[in-house]
């Protein structure tokens, strides 16, 4: 509570001061994912250190590690970062033990308004609780899971006339998660220029929150829901409902025919691997990953393709969302000049320049505005997904929750262990077990 | 064939010659791999069948030394040729050198927290050792079991108070932190190499030196230090060791600047598989113990049984 | 410190102090930092856990009331099957590595014991792999285990003719168990070595030779000269790798994390899932103390044990 108090006493000064006389050029560091967007946030980051005199480190970690390092370090009070590009499901436990500052102050005294944002990425990675005007962080990179497939295969006459000829219809973007199958059974070990090649690439990590993305991804199509709409936390029918059950069943299925050999962990960075060097003839992964394939050697240049995640069954659509909002470390001993910093990377143009070197802005006048879908192959897709997103578990107890489904998962579709239903099962079991626990039930 | 260890025939003895020769080789095998593939291109290091010969390339230290970024085409000619061997490395994949990687500072932290916790461990396991050996020393029987029972508990175990213990105090990711708790772990392990060390020097050499008018402390510092210096040298070696290879407490309670290598190097595969800068950050982490391993070959056996074992 | 340096100087100010002290008091002096830096690493850690075992704490929630829960974390620990099958994963790890082990790591003694030439710098090079970090070792072991390109997979099936990208040693359920005895027993097997090695060589050649003069079998001698007199060095040997092989924590995770689902996931890796990123530390703790007071007991029964051996 005193880290609060201090901040509060911060943004009042601030307010009165302004930003002008914080004269004092600091050393700020900003801890994020090592990934392609982080690359381009160093490049966009020069600006600021050339207008503020403030001068930025960088400290990325990568995806697999990265929640498990950087929430370590929250927990432990750390002062390494001062700046915290956090995960969208940080946000409750972090604004619940006072990890982050809380800046409506600020965005009230700077003119920054949360409605200029895609209303779907301030839920999801400002807001605690969720759906109030409690904001903890600015929505700095918008992400969704969705697919992106090989174009040139797909139009090849030879693989066009094999596949009309198997399945009796043309081979096309698919529509469905049945079509998805279809397509990657068709392409699993079939020879592509003298490659074997396999049909998708899927996530599968075990270790922080890799195949609970992934099987979600799928499951939130199939009918799968947290809770009741009208009762939250009542999961038993929801999380184990029938229809999530035939969506964890397609998911394992889907491993068991159509993903390269030794997919048994992978994620995003084992996605990459595998799309880059023409393993697979789609590929799930999250949105960050496309302007890497339209610049690659390999796929690039149109030979990808973008997909919105396919719909279920019953035509339910939905994708899991990605993506990061920047928050101000508690613990930092620089928090104006980290303040600064959000207020710089706030403005439109620096919005404007962060989507053109490959960063997902969640500034709405940014995607938008008339000529954003057509700015890139992927735009109008990104916006479509992003229109669907549901996301995981914000909760405090997030990190209890997911290991709990990492491994109901896992034990289920990689080790082949039980059934869907015991999986589901369990896990209303694993997560009523930790709500209990929060006295939340 | 004989059993005798006298005198093994000369068929066995070239028989036992080729088997140990033989697993040997096997052993080494992968950290020759390691070696070898910290000098592959990216594409050599992945091909099927493995490359046993290969062209040898930097590529790996490069990558693993410096961070890249992608440049486009236009930026890549207004920058004109390359100027360094390495920029021209990495401009090979239309890449540009954007800075130094974290590796440096990792080993450096590596280096700092082992020979601080190293120094800290022999001076006060030094001393200790020296009152356990000459003085009476109670529940003398039980020692090893004590000195054991403290390695029994798993470090994550440890780590969780620990953990706390340094959120309090503000020691968490911090060298301070990591030269002390190492030194809590390797004191055990100091106290009890050194006294074995120091019970082999005759007690008569000291006595002589307190008739001569030594003081206690003169005759500790003048006479029995300098007798023990292969035994402390042989047990920094494993003390340094100990805090140079571990990762259980590393991971748990440094994030940054205080991270130290063995938590670090995971991480260098990042997006795209470079494993030759794996294996390079590999390689130049292990070479360091493999070199001490060979230097302390006569007195291994001591340290990794707790002196239980003395050859 | 030198004997000609000034007296003002420090050193030989606190030089002179400490050498005037009687030797009891120099043997406080001496061993005091010794025990309270032990007491504050490994005791009071201890104490600590034990009365964090006895509540709800979660160190990611310091805003939460704490409360006490009495022994209902060891209540939840005992019959969670999930830990109960940890427990089966770390004894198969546990006894395999040492089976193996042993039984290479004796074989290789002797063979050396033969003292054929060169027979120490062969001992070096098979002693590396065991000083290096487990961690980093693990992490490039997964390397030799891709399917396809790794050297693991292409040894075996250059061996065996199967496919190199038909098997995938830490993706498999049932091979992931073997794929960590088998980096472990590689790394650890020189360990056993070196400890039969100098049990070997601590036979008084006299025995065997009394023996020759009986006209003892050398099967005979084997198992009535060198197996005794060796087996407290094993027992020693095995004492070592068991409890190491416990809390294996370091060279697993980075090797593969504890999947396929959850077929490697050793107590020490379950422990740390707990602990440090569900953050349930006070069961996590509960979970902590049962592992110690485990290791404890069994290793004081086996230390016993070996006592008996050994005045035998």
């Amino acid at each position: 509570m005193r880290s609060t108090f201090l901040t509060t006493a911060a943004l009042g000064a601030l307010c009165v001061t302004g930003f002008a006389n914080t004269a004092q050029a600091e050393d700020l560091t900003l801890c994020w994912a090592a990934w392609d967007p982080a690359n381009a946030l160093v490049e966009l980051s020069k600006d600021f250190e050339a207008q503020s005199g403030h001068k930025m480190n960088f400290e990325f970690v990568p995806w697999p590690n990265f929640a498990d390092r950087m929430l370590n370090e929250l927990n432990s009070g750390g002062k390494l970062c001062d700046l915290m590009i956090g995960d969208s499901q940080w946000i409750g436990g972090s604004a619940e033990a006072g990890h982050y500052v809380k800046l409506n102050d600020f965005f009230d005294a700077n003119g920054i308004s949360m409605s200029d944002f895609v209303p779907a990425t301030v839920t999801g990675y400002s807001e605690w609780p969720k759906n109030t005007p409690n904001y903890w962080a600015l929505p700095a990179f918008g992400d969704v899971v969705g697919w992106t497939y090989r174009k040139d295969w797909f139009e090849r006459p030879e693989i066009m006339a094999a596949f009309k000829e198997k399945y009796g219809r043309d081979i096309a973007p698919p529509a469905t998660f049945a079509e998805l199958k279809d397509i990657a059974e068709f392409f699993q070990g079939r020879e592509i220029d003298g490659k074997t090649v396999y049909g998708a690439s899927i996530y599968t990590e075990r270790g922080s929150e890799g195949i609970t993305m992934g099987a979600m991804d799928v499951l939130y199509s199939f009918g799968f829901k947290y809770d009741n709409p009208d009762k939250p936390y009542d999961m038993d029918g929801f999380v184990n409902s029938d229809a999530a059950v035939a969506g964890l069943e397609f998911y394992k299925a889907l491993y068991d025919c159509c993903v390269p050999p030794g997919s048994s962990n992978g994620y995003m960075s084992e996605g990459i691997d595998a799309y880059k060097s023409g393993q697979v003839a789609m590929q799930m992964n999250f949105a960050f990953t496309w302007p890497g394939f339209e610049a690659d050697p390999n796929v690039g240049g149109g030979k990808t393709g973008y997909l919105v995640n396919p719909a279920g069954p019953d035509g339910e659509q939905f994708a899991q969302l990605g993506g990061q909002g920047i928050s101000v470390v508690a613990y930092s001993t620089k928090q104006e000049a980290a303040l600064e910093y959000i207020k710089w990377f706030a403005q439109k143009d620096v919005q404007e320049k962060w989507w053109k070197s490959g960063g997902f802005s969640c500034l709405r006048s940014v995607v938008e505005a008339p000529d954003f879908a057509a700015s890139q192959p992927y735009a109008q897709t990104f916006l479509d997904s992003m229109a669907i997103v549901k996301d995981f578990w914000a909760e405090p107890s997030y990190a209890t929750l997911l290991q709990a489904t990492q491994k109901r998962f896992h034990d289920y579709v990689v080790a082949g262990q039980g059934t869907a239903k015991e999986a589901l099962d369990g896990l209303v079991a694993d997560w009523t077990e930790t709500f209990q626990d929060d006295g939340k039930l | 064939m004989s059993f005798s260890v006298t005198d093994p025939s000369p068929r066995l003895k070239a028989l036992a010659a080729v088997l140990v020769v033989l697993y040997a080789l096997v052993t080494i095998a992968p950290l020759l791999w390691i070696i070898a593939t910290g000098f592959k291109s990216p594409a050599d290091s992945i091909a099927y069948p493995p490359k046993v010969f290969f062209t040898p390339t930097l590529e790996g230290y490069v990558n693993l030394f410096t961070t890249r970024s992608r440049a486009t085409p236009e930026a890549l000619a207004e920058l004109g040729a390359p100027t360094t061997w390495y920029d021209q490395i990495v401009r090979q994949y239309d890449m540009v050198i954007s800075g130094p990687s974290r590796y440096g500072e990792r080993f450096l932290n590596s280096v700092i927290i082992g020979f601080g916790s190293t120094f800290l461990s022999i001076f006060l396991g030094t001393i200790a050792a020296y009152a356990f050996s000459r003085f009476k020393v109670p529940l003398k029987d039980d020692l090893l079991f004590f000195i054991l029972s403290t390695r029994m508990m798993p470090p994550i175990a440890v780590a969780i108070p620990i953990f706390l213990m340094y959120r309090q105090l503000g020691l968490s990711d911090t060298h301070l932190g990591m030269i002390l708790l190492y030194t809590g772990v390797n004191l055990s392990l100091a106290v009890w190499l050194l006294k074995g060390f120091i019970d082999e020097i005759p007690r008569e050499y000291e006595e002589a030196a307190l008739i001569d008018g030594y003081t206690r402390f003169q005759a500790f510092v003048k006479v029995v230090l300098p007798q023990a210096a292969t035994g402390i040298a042989s047990t920094a070696i494993f003390c340094l060791i100990f805090a140079w290879n571990e990762y259980a407490f590393a991971v748990l309670l440094t994030s940054g600047t205080a991270q130290t290598a063995p938590p670090f190097i995971p991480t260098i595969i990042g997006i795209g598989k470079d494993w030759p800068a794996v294996a390079a950050g590999t390689t130049l982490f292990l070479l360091p113990v493999m070199v001490f391993t060979i230097l302390l070959r006569k007195h291994l056996l001591r340290g990794i049984t707790f002196g239980a074992v003395r050859k | 410190m030198t004997d000609d340096a000034s007296p003002r100087t420090l050193p030989a100010r606190v030089g002179r102090r400490i050498g005037a002290l009687s030797d009891r008091a120099i043997a406080w002096l001496f061993v005091a930092p010794t025990i309270a830096l032990l007491l504050a690493i490994n005791i009071f850690p201890l104490i600590w856990t034990i009365r964090l075992s006895l509540t709800n704490y979660r160190a990611n929630r310091p805003n939460l009331d704490v409360e006490w829960v009495g022994i209902e974390n060891y209540r939840r620990v005992l019959t969670d099957p999930d830990v109960w099958i940890t427990m089966q994963a770390t004894a198969h790890f546990l006894i395999w590595t040492i089976v193996l082990q042993v039984l290479i790591g004796f074989t290789l003694a002797w063979l050396i014991n033969a003292k054929f030439r060169g027979s120490d710098l062969w001992t070096t090079v098979i002693v590396l792999p065991m000083m290096l970090s487990p961690a980093v070792v693990g992490n490039f072991w997964t390397f030799f285990y891709q399917p396809q390109i790794g050297l693991f997979n292409y040894v075996v099936a250059f061996f065996s003719g199967v496919d190199p990208s038909s098997f995938t040693m830490i993706g498999s359920v049932t091979l992931a168990p073997w794929a960590i005895v088998i980096v472990d027993t590689w790394m650890w097997t020189p360990f056993v070595m070196l400890i039969c090695l100098a049990g070997l060589r601590s036979i008084p050649a006299s025995i065997y030779e009394a023996a020759e003069c009986d006209r003892a079998s050398p099967w005979r001698q084997f198992w009535t000269i060198t197996v005794p007199m060796v087996l407290p060095f094993l027992m020693l040997a095995v004492l070592f790798r068991g409890i190491e092989n416990f809390k294996m924590f370091d060279l697993v995770v980075q090797l593969t994390g504890g999947g396929p689902g959850s077929t490697t996931e050793l107590t020490s890796i379950n422990l740390k899932r707990e602990a440090f990123e569900k953050w349930r530390t006070g069961y996590a703790s509960a979970q902590a103390v049962i592992l110690f007071v485990t290791v404890f007991g069994m290793a004081s029964i086996y230390v016993k044990a070996l006592n008996k051996v050994k005045e035998r």
